[in-house]
């Protein structure tokens, strides 16, 4: 093509106008304050996702001219009219089997928010790239066909949408316009749809929406139609508009992958990564797992300046207080809400190998920045998505999804994902091949050591809860060092206790319970006593490194 | 309940994401490098380097491509960029194809860039034994890009494959590659061209100022402004005229046309992009030589 038809031509530009696409004086400020939602959409084939997606892409005028043209007359349209299909096809493959093979992300933006569309294929052989393109949506939309009603292809994705924890559905009942836009229709689709959420139990979706559309016309779509006059509810956009953004997690429990230490000279040691949940301040006391390890934040710096506050998922730059041992793959949390350290946990997981689990393998197992060696240790379970039966297997396929045991080599500090998305979830890599073998996200955390359920609490079961054996230590010192001291380890997250007066019974009921008893003595010589062991100390650091070095306090594996 | 923050906006949340990106790479790669295009992406992408790393220095080089053919504001820009940043900065050229006088001209542009982009690339990876190369290419700029990954691997000849590529899930990138293999990654995946904009606005980030409208000398051709920058383009008999003008995407002199432009200040290139209703690569040649042109060229090893 020569340079000059590439050229732009200016006499052809059209202003945009304000309403529909957001007024221009809301892209103009500096201080722009959209904010963003990520969604995905799911539906079977030829139920009119693309077409949906062109619609908004178009209405919403995020398509530019050029791009118009390049499809006029193409696809399943004649001449002087366009496929908006056509708009989001983008693969050679695709368009020669008229099919989307592979996620796509679609941008679009209204004066007061931007939102990132996961566009994902329909077939049950993608069921992966469903899962990928719902991992981080907030909200998904799953197609309808209003012709066909809810067909497996439906369930499967509704099921996989909610496993993947997003919290919105929005049900689009399309082609509305091909059923005579009947209320019943919309109704039954609903009334059989919701009952099967219903049976989801605790993966039930927390919000489920139903807007009755036609992608082709348009109704309902970015406006709302005459056509239904039996709804009056929101238009797709609408409800997209008003949906929660859900980048929350501000007000949860701190949590902080430390992705890697940044040390350009001797006096200063920050440790960069991104905010996986909760706020955080300089001053706030914070505890480093799994080594246990307690601190202040000193700072928290960017490059724009030290911030007062930063919050999920903003990445950013801690300073401590205190000269503490961490590295890459560390989880830095709020000491009185800390996630658990373990090597066995219960995870769903989807299968996105075409070689199957094999139990017996090592895989590499990536949650947050931290990469170890694990097993599936056993199947409990695979579910059937369209009609969530729990089938007995042994092993999982290519796009199965199922419940498993895993065993890492070393420990994860984990929470569930129903709790922290990002803490939560993991992925299994092949260790020959490379490939990401399968995505798990954690359902149950077992307790260190006993990978089986058991309902007796041992002593190492107690030890790995509060990072300490049960014992009594006595200390000599003012109240102000006592008070110090037992802060110090209460923050580290230890079970301690500190009685006025104890009989011989109590003090042996409570070791045996794990706890670590503290009492004392004023005296204006700091000193610590356990068992027959006696030392001096000078501050509470001192008292930390007496309890470690007799192995009563763990100090926190080094890799 | 703690008390509830403001919500974080669109640009602060994309800047989180592609730090992460950044800091990940640094930190599970031996040998990243950084390719900087000098273009307005690259600006951005530079300055999210630096803030990734901040205070440290950025841990990488820059890699520049040059073509030969690229303006001379951009190879100036460059260089003080570089020395601003404190950035390692290393270039690359195809010297046996500029020396044999390659250009799009003589050959087509299609022939043009696999020489003296995509191999001086792929020649440049490889001389330097980079295996992974951070590219400020988005997902919004055209089709085929919307399906690449964020981490988009590539086997030992540079290639990618689309159907073979990597689920990429929450923020876990899988980093694994055999000897030999590499992966290029593109921290603005996310963002658009109006979040790039709006970004260097709002953190007054340098850029070339062939961006902004000025008088600048163009030859015309009905409604094609081409630069003077590179002599083999006039016509017998063509004389340049002074246009008020600026360039929108930044390419190779004799491959990107200017617009007719009134937009001299950032605010007004955002008014003005607003207005316009073609996208960004339809003034750079190489997208429009056929169907799918973009997808073939990355399966050989192109950005």
């Amino acid at each position: 093509m020569p340079i000059s038809d590439a050229i732009l031509n200016l006499e052809t530009e059209r202003p945009l106008e304000d309403g529909a696409g957001g007024s221009r004086s809301s892209f103009l400020a500096k201080d722009d304050t959209r904010d963003l939602l990520r969604f995905s959409t799911a539906g079977s084939v030829d139920d009119g996702k693309s077409t949906l997606i062109g619609r908004l892409l178009y209405d919403t005028q995020s398509v530019y001219e050029d791009q118009v043209r390049s499809i006029e007359g193409k696809g399943t349209t004649g001449a002087g009219s366009f496929d908006l299909a056509l708009l989001t096809d983008g693969l050679r493959a695709e368009r020669e089997q008229g099919i989307t093979i592979d996620v796509a992300y679609r941008y679009f933006s209204t004066a007061n928010r931007k939102f990132i569309i996961a566009d994902t294929p329909g077939h049950e052989q993608y069921t992966r790239n469903m899962a990928t393109g719902a991992s981080t949506a907030s909200l998904a939309i799953i197609l309808v066909d209003a012709r066909k009603g809810v067909l497996t292809q439906s369930r499967r994705h509704a099921c996989i949408t909610a496993l993947l924890g997003v919290p919105n559905i929005l049900v689009a009942v399309n082609k509305m316009d091909l059923v005579d836009y009947d209320e019943e229709v919309f109704n039954s689709i609903r009334v059989v749809f919701t009952a099967f959420f219903d049976q989801l139990g605790d993966l039930r979706p927390p919000h489920l929406e139903f807007v009755p559309v036609s992608a082709l016309t348009g109704d309902n779509v970015v406006n709302r139609t005459t056509a239904m006059p039996w709804y009056s509810g929101p238009s797709l956009l609408e409800h997209l508009q008003s949906a929660p953004a859900a980048e929350g997690g501000a007000s949860d429990a701190f949590r902080f992958a430390v992705q890697r230490v940044l040390r350009p000279n001797h006096d200063f040691r920050g440790f960069a990564g991104q905010i996986a949940a909760g706020t955080i301040r300089p001053g706030d006391p914070i505890l480093v797992l799994p080594s246990r390890r307690t601190s202040n934040i000193r700072s928290i710096v960017t490059f724009d300046g030290d911030l007062s506050a930063a919050q999920a998922p903003q990445s950013i730059t801690l300073t401590l207080t205190d000269e503490v041992d961490i590295s890459r793959g560390d989880l830095i949390v709020a000491p009185e809400c800390a996630a658990v350290a373990t090597k066995h946990f219960t995870a769903s997981l989807v299968w996105m190998d075409e070689k199957p689990l094999e139990l017996s393998r090592r895989y590499l197992l990536k949650h947050t920045s931290r990469t170890v060696q694990a097993r599936v240790t056993a199947v409990q379970h695979r579910l059937e998505v369209d009609t969530l039966e729990r089938k007995p297997a042994v092993t999982l396929n290519f796009n199965d999804i199922g419940l498993a045991e895993i065993e890492s080599i070393q420990p994860l500090v984990v929470d569930k994902y129903s709790t922290n998305r990002i803490t939560g979830s993991f992925i299994l890599i092949d260790p020959v091949t490379n490939l990401t073998a399968a995505a798990g996200m954690i359902r149950e955390t077992n307790i260190e050591g006993h990978p089986t359920t058991t309902n007796a609490i041992t002593a190492e079961n107690r030890a790995a809860r509060w990072g300490h054996t049960g014992v009594h230590i006595s200390l000599t010192g003012s109240t102000a060092f006592v008070d110090a001291a037992e802060r110090t380890l209460f923050l580290r997250g230890a079970f301690v206790v500190r009685p006025d007066s104890l009989s011989q019974e109590t003090l042996a009921a409570l070791i045996a319970a794990g706890a670590l008893v503290l009492t004392n003595t004023t005296s204006d010589n700091q000193t610590v006593t356990f068992g027959e062991q006696r030392a001096a100390v000078t501050n509470v650091d001192d008292l930390v490194h007496f309890l470690e070095a007799h192995a009563i306090l763990r100090g926190g594996p080094r890799q | 309940m703690a008390l509830a923050a403001p919500a974080l906006t669109h640009l602060q949340l994309l800047e989180a994401e592609s730090i992460h990106i950044l800091r990940e790479v640094a930190s599970e790669f031996e040998r990243p490098v950084m390719l900087y295009s000098i273009g307005k992406d690259s600006s951005v992408m530079l300055r999210l380097a630096q803030k990734a790393f901040y205070p440290a220095p950025i841990p990488f080089p820059l890699l520049h491509i040059d073509t030969g053919f690229k303006f001379r504001e951009m190879i100036e820009f460059r260089d003080r960029m570089a020395a601003a940043v404190g950035a390692e900065l290393l270039v690359w050229r195809n010297e046996p194809a500029i020396a044999a006088g390659t250009n799009p001209i003589a050959l087509d542009t299609k022939r043009c860039c696999g020489l003296l982009k995509t191999q001086a690339l792929l020649d440049g990876l490889n001389h330097y034994g980079f295996n992974a190369a951070f590219g400020g290419a988005r997902r919004d700029e055209e089709k085929s890009r919307a399906k690449e990954r964020i981490y988009s691997f590539r086997d030992k000849a540079g290639q990618w494959d689309p159907k073979n590529q990597r689920p990429e899930l929450w923020n876990l990138y899988n980093s694994r590659i055999h000897p030999g293999e590499s992966i290029r990654v593109f921290p603005l995946s996310n963002w658009t061209e109006m979040d790039v904009w709006q970004y260097i606005l709002q953190e007054d980030i340098p850029i070339v100022d062939l961006y902004f409208a000025k008088d600048r000398p163009m030859y015309v051709r009905e409604d094609s402004l081409l630069p003077i920058e590179q002599s083999f383009v006039a016509r017998p008999g063509e004389q340049p005229r002074m246009v008020r003008s600026r360039l929108r995407s930044l390419g190779c002199s004799p491959c990107t046309g200017a617009i007719r432009s009134d937009a001299d200040t950032l605010p007004k290139i955002i008014a003005e992009l607003l207005s316009f209703r073609s996208s960004e690569r339809a003034n750079r040649a190489i997208d429009h030589d056929q169907e799918g042109s973009m997808e073939l060229k990355k399966r050989e090893g192109y950005f």
